[in-house]
């Protein structure tokens, strides 16, 4: 498209809207590296203090490993489920197609409060009670709409005459998938991977209602600590969760480009 | 083809995520409709009892009207950035974009966290105002609809802002131009050509701010009141402080219906395929 000059008033607003979404991030990292007792702003003086009561207090490092735990095992369990479903969605012709669709959208769809309850509500009527199991299945509910999305896009994105030649010259269908496909799509995979890693690293509402005193991840925590009161600590663990959220952009982004430098 | 014609195969790839979602997501969510309307015996007294409690009805009210304000607040804010995005060169219109990915995949908690801290009576904006002698006694916002409306705008200002961009970066600026020459005015042009073939983008963009709001609870539950609870609030209060799981399944089923009505007009007139094909 040819670019074309907007006006001082629309460019007035835009410069409106971008600081409106990014002084609040900015704003949490110098909080974080006060040195005083209080939220304070501008810092009075510079230190990593909170960072260390964080590094060194056993709870948030145990609800880190949690967290970690948690969302590796989703992301395992997300990500194979949905490869299986994205290889039958996009290569072939199956019956109720708009049908699948719609039930694997679904829990991105249904509020996750909802999710939440009728899960809960579920896990005590066959006794699985709450904990870490039912957490990682809740979180697997939902990293599958978000694995399928990109997976489906990858493939797309794969000619499907490669994977005819392999078949035609002799490779069974599942060497010619692993042969074939599967480093095609890896980088999609990988994506994938990262931002169901991210939807359960991050998931509060759930993570909330299937808690046990034991199994508090991150997010869970940070809840408690910010209905009892607004300290730096909370700046810090939030400034690791941005420093998180943004390692995984980049790194999703470097692997699109490499996809796309291959395609 | 990688699969065979015949229909087994891609069932059978489909067969693991399918019954996943149905033992774990599908079947607990028809238990708890029926759980809204059983007890054991078919009853519809939780939807009586929301129905003849005023208190109730507010609830829904206000989950409308905050909905509907965060819906306009990110339409208001989004437009004017997302027009100001598709008239750039594509390389700094992607610089730039970066501003609007990050706080996207930031956690909901975290960007929440940090307007309670903006917003707080001892909170930034405060100490500012304050120091510069604006305000003589902090300013209440915190614990407001107001607070609620503008943390709600921020989260979802960003999936606003990406629905209209990719609407308006397909149009075509030579139909401007061509409007332009004709002898329209630069405001004309923009309000008569522009605005229209960007409606797509604005449907898609508010319904899916619509349905995304009207069942947060993060950020209201944060930083709202009881006086302007939300309908996902009052759900999480039946279920962990009343224990009354049939009147929190009744109220989740109506939240669930609002939801699905908005999503089928999403799906008409956005189309349900768009989010699985030609994203990325």
């Amino acid at each position: 498209m040819k670019p074309r000059q907007t006006g001082w008033f629309v460019k007035l607003c835009a410069f409106f809207a971008l600081t409106y979404l990014t002084v609040p991030i900015l704003v949490i990292i110098p909080l974080a590296i006060n040195s005083s007792d209080y939220l304070r702003f501008p810092p009075q003086g510079i230190s990593l203090r909170w960072f260390m009561t964080v590094l060194e207090s056993s709870a948030w490092m145990g609800s880190a490993a949690v967290s970690l735990q948690i969302a590796l095992t989703s992301t395992l369990l997300g990500v194979s489920l949905s490869m299986l479903a994205a290889v039958a969605l996009v290569r072939a012709r199956i019956r109720f197609k708009q049908a699948v669709y719609a039930l694997i959208l679904l829990p991105m769809i249904v509020p996750n409060i909802i999710s939440a309850i009728a899960m809960f509500f579920f896990f005590a009527d066959i006794q699985l009670g709450s904990g870490s199991l039912a957490i990682i299945i809740g979180h697997t509910v939902l990293a599958v709409p978000v694995s399928v999305i990109i997976l489906c896009a990858t493939l797309q994105g794969v000619d499907s005459r490669l994977e005819s030649a392999a078949l035609s010259l002799g490779a069974d269908r599942f060497t010619a998938f692993r042969r074939i496909t599967l480093p095609l799509i890896a980088p999609g995979i990988a994506s994938a991977a990262i931002f169901a890693f991210l939807s359960s690293f991050d998931e509060l509402v759930i993570a909330l209602f299937m808690a046990s005193p034991s199994t508090q991840t991150l997010p869970v925590r940070i809840w408690n600590a910010v209905l009892f009161q607004l300290d730096p600590t909370i700046a810090a663990v939030s400034t690791l969760l941005i420093l998180v959220s943004a390692l995984c952009l980049v790194a999703a982004n470097t692997l699109s480009m490499r996809f796309k430098a291959r395609m | 083809m990688i699969l065979s014609r015949k229909a087994v195969g891609p069932w059978l790839l489909l067969t693991p995520a399918l019954l996943f979602l149905c033992i774990f997501f599908v079947y607990p969510l028809c238990n708890m409709l029926a759980r809204s309307a059983f007890d054991p015996a078919p009853t519809l007294r939780h939807y009586t009892r929301l129905i003849n409690e005023p208190a109730y009805l507010r609830v829904l009210l206000t989950t409308f009207e905050i909905s509907l304000s965060v819906t306009l607040s990110a339409l208001v804010i989004g437009y004017p950035l997302a027009y100001f995005l598709s008239q750039l060169k594509l390389r700094t219109a992607n610089f730039l974009m970066v501003l609007v990915i990050v706080p996207y995949f930031t956690s909901v908690l975290v960007r929440t966290y940090a307007w309670m801290v903006l917003l707080g009576t001892e909170g930034i904006l405060n100490q500012v105002l304050l120091g510069l002698g604006l305000v003589t006694r902090p300013l209440a916002i915190m614990f407001s609809r107001t607070s609620v409306v503008i943390g709600m705008t921020y989260i979802l200002l960003p999936y606003m802002v990406l629905a209209l961009y990719s609407v308006m970066r397909g149009i075509d600026t030579h139909l401007l131009h061509a409007a332009e020459s004709l002898g329209a005015g630069r405001i004309r042009a923009f309000w008569r050509v522009f605005v229209p073939l960007s409606m797509p983008g604005v449907a898609a963009g508010g319904l899916l701010v619509a349905i995304l709001s009207i069942g947060f609870f993060i950020t209201p539950a944060l930083m709202g009141n009881q006086q302007d609870s939300m309908i996902s609030m009052l759900i999480e209060a039946q279920v962990e402080t009343y224990f009354d799981w049939g009147f929190a399944s009744a109220l989740a089923s109506i939240l669930l219906a609002c939801t699905l009505l908005l999503f089928l007009a999403y799906d008409r007139m956005v189309g349900l395929n768009r989010l699985f094909e030609a994203k990325q």
